[in-house]
C-alpha cells in the first residue's frame, strides 16, 4: 500500500498525542506519567520525571505558575488536579539524594550567558549539560539574587542553594557583580565567546536589538536574546524557564551549524489534538493541603494524584470488541498492518488482526478525527489476495457457501408470473432465504399484491462475501452479473430486505434505484394477522450495514411502533450500532472473537431484541438470547415466551435455498424442476445434535460427511476401530480433508464424529 | 509434528481394503508448497493413513496457521 496513504490514517489516529497538561506545560513536564507514580507512592520515580522537563527541581516547584492546571481535563469533574503542589511534594518526599550530574563530553564553543534569572539559569543549565563551556554574568553579589528577591515569600534560601549546587558539578563559571555595557561591552563579548545569550536585555540595548520571537535570535550574528515585550510571558516564571531553554536549543543548533527554524512549533505552550471524554467521570474535589501547612504530605499527594484521570482517548476502543481485543488502539495496530504488508519473509502476525475486523465503521463515528480502520483493514486484505498472501482458511467456508447461493440450484430471476415486465425486482438476499425462506414467499406475495406493473423475483447472493474478504475481481463478476440480469429485466426498482445488500449496491452498482422492504410495509400498510404473537417490549438491534441509514432505522421503528411494540434503544443504536459478529466475516476468520461480540450486544439489554437482518437474528438467538427477525413480528410469529429460536445450521441454509428456489418456480410459475442430485446426496445420515454441535462448529457440512461416506463405501477404502466398533474414512473433495467415524444403521449411516484439515495426505483423494 | 495421543492407535485400527491392521509409517504431507515427514499409522499394504483427531486439531491446525502467515 502507498505509504502515503497508510500515513493519512495514521495521521488520524491521536491516542499518542500529549494529553493537555503536557501540551500546555511550555517545558512539557509529562504531568500524566508523574501523578501515575506519585499515586502509586514512588516519589522518587515521580521527581526523574519532573527532572527530566525542568532544570531547577527544587526552585522551580516553589514558584512554578502552572498554566498546566487551567487545561487539566479534571476540571470538566470537580477541580482541576493541584499539580503545582504535587510537583512540590515529589521534590521533599524524594527518598535518596540526587545523583551527581554530569555533563556530556566537552565541546570547544565557549558560551556566555548574561543574567542569573531564570531564563539565564536554564539556558547555562543546558548549554552545560551538552558539554559547552558556559560562563554566567551575574549582576548581584550572590547567583540567585534576584530569584530570592522575586520570590521571598515562597521561596526558601535552602532551596536555591541546593539547586544552585547543579552549576558546580557543570563547571559554569560563575562571574559575579557583572553587568553588560557596565562592566564589559556587547561588542567585546561577541568578540571573546562564541556565542551570547542576553537573558536581560539591558535598557540601552532593547532599541538597538530586534529578537526573533521563534528562536530568540538578533541581528547580530551569535548574540542571543530574551526579554521579549510580551509581558505575560516575562511574568511566567516557568514561561520564563522555557525561554531559556528556547535559547539553549538556538545556541546548540547555532554552533552546530543547523537549521534554527526547522521543526520548533511544539517548543513552548501548544494545544493538543488528543480528546479525552470525562463523560462517566466521577465529579471529585480537589484534596486539601494538611493543616497549617502550604504543601502535601505523603498520603494526600497520592489521594491528589488518583484524581488524575490519566487523558487519553480511546473513543473506538470502549466502543469495540475487536479494537479491545488486540490490546492496543489504532495507531498501534496501522503500524502493525502497515508492517505485515511490507513484509516479504517470516510470520506476518497481523493477518488476524486485518481479517478481524467486521468492518463496520463504529470506529469512524465516535474518532474526533473520523478515523476508519475498517477501511484499511479492507485494503489491506484486498492488497493480501493480490500477493497471494491470503490465508486459505480465513474466508475459504463462506466463499463457497457464496459459490453455492450463486450456483445454479439457488439462482433465480424471473418476472412476476403473468408478466413480461417488472417495475420492481424483490431481491431477499441469501441470508434471509437461508434463514427463514417462508418469510420471503411471504414478502414476496406481499408486493406483487401491492405494486403494479410487475414485481420480479432474483434469489442470488449479493456478494459482500467476496468483497469482505478482499476478493475484489469476484466481488466485481458478481456484481456484473447481477447488473446484466437487471439491465435484461428493464432496469426495475430493486426491493431490498438486507442491508448488506443495500450497502453493496449504493456504493458499486449506484445506477441500480432500491427501495427497502420495511419502506413498503410502512407506506402500504401492515398485513392483517389473525391470532398474532408479538411482545410488548423490544429492543432495535439495527443493522451495521444499515449504520448510514436514517431513514431505514425509522421505517423499522415506525413500523415497530404499529405492530404495538414499546422500544427500547439500546446504548448504542443508529449510526452508533455495532455489528454482530458476521461483519467482515470475523465470525469465519475469528470465531472466539466474534463470540465475545455477540456476548457483548445480547447482554445490553434484558428486553428481546428485534433485528432486520437474518444473520443478526440468527446470531444472538445462537447464543440464546431471544431475537425476532422484523418479519415474524409483522407475521405475529414472535412469541415472547418460548426460548431464543435457534437458526438453521450451515447445512440446512443451503438446503434451505434450494427448496425455496424450487418450491417457487413450482408453486408461482408452474414449472417443475428436476433436481440434478448427486450420487452422494442421497445417502442418509443420522446425526446426534452434539455432533450437529461440533459440525458447526467445525464448519463441515452434511455433503461433506456423505461425500466421504460414498468415497469409502464405493472404493472400500476405509478404516476399522477395533476399540469403538466405527468404521473411520477420509476425503478430499476440494481443499479440505475430512474425516468421518461412522457405522451403518437403518438404510443410512449413524455418525460418531467428524473433523478436518488442509494438509494433504499424499493420494488421499484417490 | 508429533502425533501425540494416537500413539499406540495403529494397533487397534484395521484397513478395511486389505484386512490388515495398520502400523507406523512414515508419510509426507503438505500443505502450501510445504512437506512435512511424519510417522502415522499406515496400511503396509495399500498406504491409507489415520490422522487422530486431537493431532489434526491440534498440532497440525497449529502448522497450518502458521504456514498460512508465513
Ligand atoms: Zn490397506
Amino acid at each position: 500500500m502507498d505509504h502515503k496513504k497508510i500515513m493519512e490514517f495514521e495521521e488520524k489516529c491521536i491516542q499518542e498525542h500529549p494529553p493537555a497538561c503536557n501540551a500546555t506545560c511550555p517545558v512539557h513536564v509529562d504531568v500524566r506519567s508523574m501523578l501515575a507514580e506519585i499515586k502509586a507512592g514512588r516519589f522518587t520515580e515521580a521527581f526523574h520525571i519532573y527532572r527530566k522537563s525542568v532544570p531547577l527541581p527544587g526552585i522551580i516547584s516553589h514558584i512554578c505558575d502552572q498554566p498546566c492546571r487551567s487545561a487539566c481535563k479534571r476540571g470538566g469533574a470537580g477541580d482541576a488536579i493541584a499539580i503545582a503542589a504535587l510537583e512540590k511534594a515529589c521534590v521533599q518526599q524524594m527518598s535518596i539524594p540526587l545523583p551527581k550530574t554530569t555533563p556530556s563530553p566537552r565541546k570547544p564553543e565557549r558560551v556566555v550567558i548574561v543574567g542569573g534569572g531564570l531564563r539565564g539559569l536554564t539556558a547555562a543549565h543546558d548549554l552545560a549539560k551538552k558539554g559547552y563551556s558556559v560562563t554566567l554574568f551575574e549582576a548581584g553579589s550572590t547567583l540567585g539574587e534576584s530569584l530570592s528577591k522575586n520570590f521571598a515569600a515562597v521561596l526558601p534560601s535552602q532551596v536555591i542553594a541546593e539547586d544552585l549546587a547543579i552549576f558546580d558539578q557543570l563547571g559554569v563559571a560563575i562571574q559575579l557583580n557583572t553587568t553588560v555595557d557596565k562592566d564589559i561591552s556587547l561588542a567585546a563579548l561577541s568578540q571573546d565567546y562564541d556565542a551570547v545569550f542576553l537573558s536581560t536585555l539591558p535598557s540601552e540595548q532593547q532599541d538597538q536589538l530586534t529578537i526573533d520571537p521563534i528562536t530568540l535570535s538578533t541581528e547580530q550574528k551569535g548574540v542571543f536574546a530574551a526579554g521579549s515585550p510580551d509581558k505575560e510571558r516575562a511574568a511566567s516564571p516557568i514561561g520564563a524557564v522555557a525561554e531559556g531553554r528556547r535559547a539553549a536549543i538556538s545556541i546548540d543548533r547555532y554552533l552546530q551549524g543547523v537549521s534554527l527554524t526547522a521543526a520548533r512549533e511544539n517548543e513552548g505552550s501548544f494545544k493538543t489534538r488528543l480528546f479525552t471524554s470525562i463523560i462517566g467521570v466521577e465529579p471529585l474535589p480537589v484534596v486539601p493541603l494538611g493543616h497549617n501547612r502550604s504543601f502535601y504530605g505523603q498520603e494526600e499527594a497520592m489521594q491528589e494524584a488518583a484524581r488524575c484521570i490519566q487523558c487519553q482517548c480511546l473513543e473506538c476502543v470502549k466502543v469495540c470488541q475487536y479494537l479491545t481485543h488486540f490490546k492496543g488502539y489504532p495507531k498501534k495496530y496501522i503500524r502493525q498492518i502497515n508492517h505485515n504488508l511490507k513484509m516479504i519473509k517470516g510470520r506476518h502476525e497481523a493477518n488476524t488482526l486485518i481479517n478481524s475486523c467486521s468492518l463496520c465503521g463504529l470506529c469512524q463515528e465516535v474518532c474526533p478525527e473520523g478515523l476508519h480502520l475498517g477501511e484499511l483493514c479492507g485494503l489491506a486484505r484486498q492488497e493480501m489476495v493480490t500477493k497471494g498472501k491470503m490465508p486459505p482458511s480465513a474466508h475459504d467456508f463462506p466463499i463457497r457457501d457464496m459459490e453455492f447461493s450463486n450456483g445454479e440450484q439457488c439462482v433465480l430471476t424471473r418476472h412476476q408470473p403473468g408478466h413480461t415486465v417488472s417495475n420492481y425486482l424483490f431481491f431477499p438476499g441469501c441470508q434471509l432465504s437461508a434463514s427463514a425462506p417462508n418469510h420471503v414467499e411471504r414478502a414476496y406475495a406481499y408486493v406483487t399484491e401491492q405494486l403494479s406493473g410487475g414485481v420480479g423475483l432474483m434469489l442470488r447472493c449479493c456478494g459482500a462475501p467476496a468483497e469482505w474478504s478482499g476478493r475484489t475481481e469476484v466481488f466485481d463478476g458478481e456484481l456484473q452479473q447481477i447488473k446484466a440480469q437487471w439491465e435484461e429485466m428493464g432496469r426495475p426498482r430493486l426491493i431490498l430486505a438486507c442491508s448488506t445488500c443495500g450497502q453493496m449496491f449504493k456504493k458499486h452498482l449506484p445506477e441500480m434505484k432500491t427501495i427497502s422492504l420495511w419502506e413498503l410495509y410502512d407506506q402500504y400498510g401492515l398485513p392483517e394477522v389473525a391470532g398474532a404473537e408479538r411482545p410488548a417490549r423490544v429492543a432495535v438491534h439495527d443493522a451495521c450495514t444499515s449504520r448510514q441509514e436514517e431513514d431505514l432505522q425509522e421505517r423499522v421503528r415506525k413500523i415497530l411502533r404499529e405492530l404495538g411494540c414499546q422500544i427500547d434503544e439500546l446504548p448504542t443504536s443508529r449510526d452508533k450500532t455495532e455489528c454482530c459478529g458476521y461483519g467482515g466475516l470475523m465470525q469465519f476468520a475469528n470465531h472466539g472473537l466474534a463470540d465475545d461480540v455477540m456476548k457483548r450486544r445480547i447482554n445490553q439489554s434484558p428486553a428481546d431484541y428485534v433485528a432486520y437482518c437474518a444473520i443478526c437474528r440468527d446470531n444472538f438467538a445462537g447464543k440464546g438470547k431471544r431475537t425476532y427477525h422484523l418479519l415474524d413480528l409483522i407475521y405475529g410469529e414472535a412469541n415472547p415466551v418460548a426460548p431464543a429460536r435457534r437458526g438453521p445450521g450451515y447445512s440446512q441454509r443451503r438446503e434451505n435455498r434450494v427448496r425455496l428456489k424450487n418450491k417457487l418456480l413450482k408453486e408461482l410459475w408452474g414449472e417443475k424442476t428436476v433436481l440434478a442430485e448427486n450420487s452422494f446426496a442421497t445417502i442418509k445420515l443420522w446425526i446426534a445434535e452434539d455432533v450437529q454441535e461440533v459440525m458447526e462448529h467445525r464448519l463441515i457440512l452434511v455433503e461433506d460427511i456423505q461425500k466421504v461416506i460414498e468415497h469409502a463405501e464405493r472404493t472400500g477404502k476405509k478404516l476399522f476401530n477395533h476399540e469403538s466398533g466405527h468404521y473411520l474414512a477420509y476425503y478430499q473433495p476440494v481443499s479440505v480433508t475430512y474425516w468421518v467415524e461412522y457405522q451403518p444403521e437403518n438404510e443410512g449411516f449413524r455418525i460418531y464424529n467428524t473433523y478436518s484439515h488442509r494438509m494433504e495426505i499424499p493420494h488421499g483423494d484417490e | 509434528m508429533s502425533q501425540g495421543k494416537g500413539q499406540g492407535a495403529e494397533k487397534v485400527i484395521e484397513c478395511m481394503k486389505c484386512g490388515i491392521v495398520m502400523e507406523l509409517g512414515n508419510v509426507e504431507v503438505t500443505y502450501l508448497n510445504s512437506k512435512f515427514p511424519i510417522q502415522l499409522p499406515k496400511c503396509p499394504q495399500c498406504g491409507l493413513v489415520y490422522i487422530p483427531e486431537e493431532l489434526a486439531t491440534g498440532k497440525m491446525l497449529e502448522v497450518e496457521k502458521a504456514l498460512e502467515d508465513k
